[in-house]
């Protein structure tokens, strides 16, 4: 399949001053100042290929946007070379932005004060869509993402949830073989999270867009890519499946016991699994502990057995290590084996 | 081209969706040429002309002035600046159009609802309550449209370029203020330019500024004739030409170190 994103050692730096301290470093300012350089991303490369899903990973500051807006043809890149469905983002800017759709999820591009359905009207002769084509493939978009009731409204007017379905139906407006979303569901509920992610895999499926998704909250990736690219203090630490990142780094399980009496101790326990390779914390509760073990069937049996059989028990949870406390715990330790 | 009209169309819906700025927008006009009557006449007194303009001439130039400014007269500085602060112009960095042309657009359509619904109808209640003197002959109307299309170029030039200096200032408001002051009194909407001392004229002979209100003004009022307003038509021409110039040259610059601020 071809390449619809190449990126290839991407760099950004920034200049940026600090200032100096009390009032005669501020007076000092007003003559010399001094500057930094900081390079936001640092040679970053990678490709994605068309109809893929990707999700865009990173703390706050890793250099997420910054690339983000490389890819768009907003920022210059200071070095390296980006190619965007065949383009050049910054160089071919016009023609560029015509093959791509983004929604940003902090700010709105719809136009504030008139109804979602001018806006919807501008966008349609600022990129050319001929009537019949806006037709069939608006009138799909409209009632997927149920906003025909909208159409009417000022945009100032509308709910978050709303205005975010609006956005999302106008970075599609042109039907653009690649989007990019930057937080689409920033401070969505859960409903309208979950119209949105059915509205992106129908749309992926049906059209083959190739989506790239930057978000922080890390459902939205589980529930629409498989591959991701973890990006921290400007360089990428992860890029490949999901799924293998779940496996090598979320092996184990945690059994979680609520005991009825209150005198257990760490020790009754090591003592009941010391045979088996269990590690034993305490819970966040009084009288709970948990068992921390390798993904294995029988273990787990094992361990529960010997516990349920010694000691009686309120309440049993299972859990397993989620995408978040992978990721929390790749942050933390800075690397990936 | 669609979508520039479609723009202007945009800006109609957006004028009307706030009302009570157009209101007050016909209040606060009507005040000005209400104050600057009363102010001129007693000026004028007992004089026939003053700087060879006659009373009427002089009320009739206040007037068409005011009006005029409101066709040219925009705030696409302030909403780039806006924009910039506020990090939106990225967003209008990955539509397929060009940003500075959108503006303008903006502006003409702003321009050109307060010309139809504010200015026209002013001008005809002016006309009832104050004595004002209507140019009989139609090539002076002529003359006075093409030059109030000047008037509008050279003033939104002028708001661009003021507009493009906060990608380089991040906050210019005091500019913005400036740039207000120095058009509302180089630009003639104030003070004729032929009021003003001989070396302060000369001055502003190299000004792009005269070629925003002054000119048209002079030739709605017949203080401008013959071969001064084909000058005059030149001197707007060749301005509107000029400043294209560093537009364009500050615009590329400023695509080049553009940092989009918050986020």
């Amino acid at each position: 399949m071809e390449n619809i994103i190449q990126v290839d050692t991407l760099r950004k730096e920034f200049k940026s001053y600090s200032s100096r301290s009390g009032l005669k470093g501020a007076f000092r300012d007003l003559f010399t100042r001094n500057y930094k350089v900081i390079p936001a991303v640092k040679d970053i490369s990678f490709t994605i290929k068309k109809g893929e899903m990707v999700g865009y990973i990173g703390e706050n500051g890793a250099g997420k946007s910054t690339s983000i807006k490389m890819l768009t043809g907003i920022l210059t890149p200071t070095s390296g070379s980006v190619v965007v469905n065949g383009m050049n983002p910054h160089k071919e800017r016009e023609k560029f932005v015509r093959s791509i759709g983004v929604v940003f999820g902090q700010r709105s591009q719809l136009w504030w004060d008139i109804a979602v359905q001018e806006s919807f009207r501008l966008l349609k002769k600022v990129y050319h869509v001929p009537d019949h084509v806006y037709e069939s493939h608006m009138n799909h978009v409209i009632e997927s993402l149920d906003i025909g009731p909208l159409l009417d409204k000022p945009v100032r007017k509308l709910s978050l949830g709303q205005r975010m379905r609006c956005e999302l139906a106008a970075a599609l407006l042109h039907n653009p073989s690649l989007l990019f979303l930057d937080e689409p569901t920033i401070g969505l509920d859960v409903l309208v999270k979950l119209k949105i992610r059915n509205f992106l895999k129908e749309i992926n499926q049906k059209y083959q867009t190739t989506v790239l998704l930057t978000t922080h909250d890390l459902t939205d990736i589980e529930a629409l890519c498989e591959r991701v690219i973890m990006l921290d203090e400007g360089q990428i630490i992860y890029d490949g499946r999901l799924s293998k990142l779940k496996s090598s780094w979320g092996e184990g399980k945690q059994i979680e016991f609520q005991f009825a009496d209150p005198k257990i101790e760490k020790l009754n326990l090591a003592v009941l699994t010391n045979d088996l390779q269990t590690e034993w914390t305490s819970g966040n509760k009084k009288n709970v502990w948990v068992a921390n073990v390798v993904n294995d069937e029988e273990l787990i049996s094992e361990v529960i057995a010997r516990v349920v059989a010694a000691h009686k028990i309120t309440d049993i949870k299972i859990h397993e290590i989620t995408t978040e406390e992978i990721i929390r715990n790749i942050y933390e330790e800075g690397v990936i084996q | 081209m669609s979508k520039y009209v479609e723009m202007i169309r945009i800006r109609f819906l957006m004028m009307l969706a706030y009302r009570t700025n157009y209101y007050s927008g016909i209040l606060i006009y009507s005040i000005n040429i209400g104050a600057y009557y009363f102010l001129w006449n007693a000026i004028y007194g007992e004089k026939a002309s003053i700087e060879g303009m006659s009373v009427l001439q002089m009320t009739s130039y206040v007037a068409v002035a005011w009006m005029a400014r409101a066709f040219y007269f925009n705030n696409i500085d302030r909403e780039i600046a806006q924009e910039i602060k506020e990090g939106k112009v990225a967003v209008e960095f990955i539509r397929p159009y060009h940003y500075l042309i959108m503006k303008t657009m903006q502006g003409l359509g702003e321009g050109l609802f307060r010309l139809f619904f504010f200015s026209v109808p002013g001008m005809v209640i002016v006309a009832l309550i104050f004595p004002i003197s209507f140019s009989a002959s139609g090539i002076t109307w002529l003359f006075f449209s093409t030059s109030i299309v000047f008037s509008f170029i050279i003033n939104t030039q002028i708001n661009l370029l003021t507009g493009i200096l906060t990608f380089f200032f991040f906050n210019n408001d005091g500019l913005i203020r400036a740039k207000r002051v120095i058009i509302d009194l180089f630009s003639g909407l104030l003070l004729p330019i032929s009021f003003y001392p001989g070396w302060a004229q000369q001055v502003m002979n190299f000004l792009p500024f005269q070629a925003i209100s002054y000119i048209p003004s002079m030739i709605f009022t017949d203080g401008m004739t013959g071969s001064a307003v084909y000058n005059a038509l030149w001197f707007q021409l060749i301005w509107a030409i000029l400043l294209i110039v560093p537009i364009q040259f500050l615009w590329i610059i400023a695509k080049k170190q553009l940092i989009v601020q918050g986020g």
